[in-house]
């Protein structure tokens, strides 16, 4: 028997690989797959709290941040073929117009 | 069934690792539906099956071909380092590390390793969600497909050719 707080470390750790990533990375697509990684552990935590307190609620809101997250990415890679065409460039760095 | 979760949560952590060491998009695509296959399996061992299968067709097949087809699209390629990413680096790898550690600690002094789940596994299939979906959840659930239906024009009109 997997006790609870593994499943939460399972999903600490890829949350936080997933935060490293959006620090770290350049390119837009890779932070964005990095957004999805860490949508992806807050889903397992809510998943295993389900588990653990019996309660089926916590499947269901795993299951609209899947809807959510579907939404995001189709609005979120309109947006980046948009900048594509606009700056010619998926660098996080070419896209710093709206900065001081 | 204990073992499978020890295998899954490192063949899980060892491609999200892969995931932000990539530089190259398409790598970090692969390894990304590596981490999503891995935590389906996981689901199936919490006795989540809607949820597992949900992942594998949604996640990992709808949302992570989404992904592939604009990295093939605009052709994404290695980036390459600049002054401000060794930056990054520097600065926000401790962080996070410090993060990981903090966020850690409250898991383990909030549920200690003791802490097991309750052994019979509650029924998770189609049947019990659909009934909990369109029941209690009915108003959330008719809201998220005016948000699909917003999503789906925002994304016609955001990838127009004039914009």
């Amino acid at each position: 028997m997997v006790p609870l707080s593994h499943y939460l470390a399972l999903s600490v750790i890829l949350f936080v690989l997933g935060a490293a990533g959006f620090v770290i990375r350049r390119n837009i697509v890779t932070i964005f797959m990095c957004i999805e990684l860490m949508l992806n552990a807050a889903n397992l935590a809510f998943v295993a709290f389900s588990r653990h307190l019996g309660n089926l609620d916590g499947q269901i809101f795993a299951f609209f941040v899947i809807v959510v997250a579907a939404a995001e990415a189709a609005v979120g890679l309109a947006i980046i073929i948009a900048i594509y065409r606009n700056r010619g460039s998926l660098n996080i760095e070419d896209v710093d117009s709206m900065k001081l | 069934m204990t073992a499978l979760f020890y295998i899954c949560a490192t063949v899980a952590v060892l491609a999200a690792l892969n995931v932000i060491v990539q530089r190259t998009p398409v790598y970090s695509a692969l390894s990304l539906i590596v981490v999503l296959c891995s935590l389906a399996v996981v689901y199936l061992l919490l006795g989540a099956e809607f949820m597992a299968v949900i992942q594998v067709i949604v996640y990992a097949g709808a949302i992570m071909v989404l992904f592939v087809l604009v990295i093939m699209l605009l052709n994404a390629g290695r980036e390459v380092p600049s002054h401000r990413s060794r930056l990054a680096h520097w600065v926000g790898a401790p962080l996070v590390a410090a993060f990981l550690i903090e966020v850690l600690i409250v898991v383990w002094r909030q549920f200690p390793a003791a802490t097991t789940s309750p052994a019979p596994a509650l029924d998770a299939g189609p049947t019990a969600i659909g009934h909990l979906l369109f029941r209690n959840y009915v108003l959330p659930f008719e809201v998220t497909s005016i948000l699909i239906l917003v999503a789906v024009l925002g994304a016609v009109v955001l990838a127009k050719k004039e914009f």
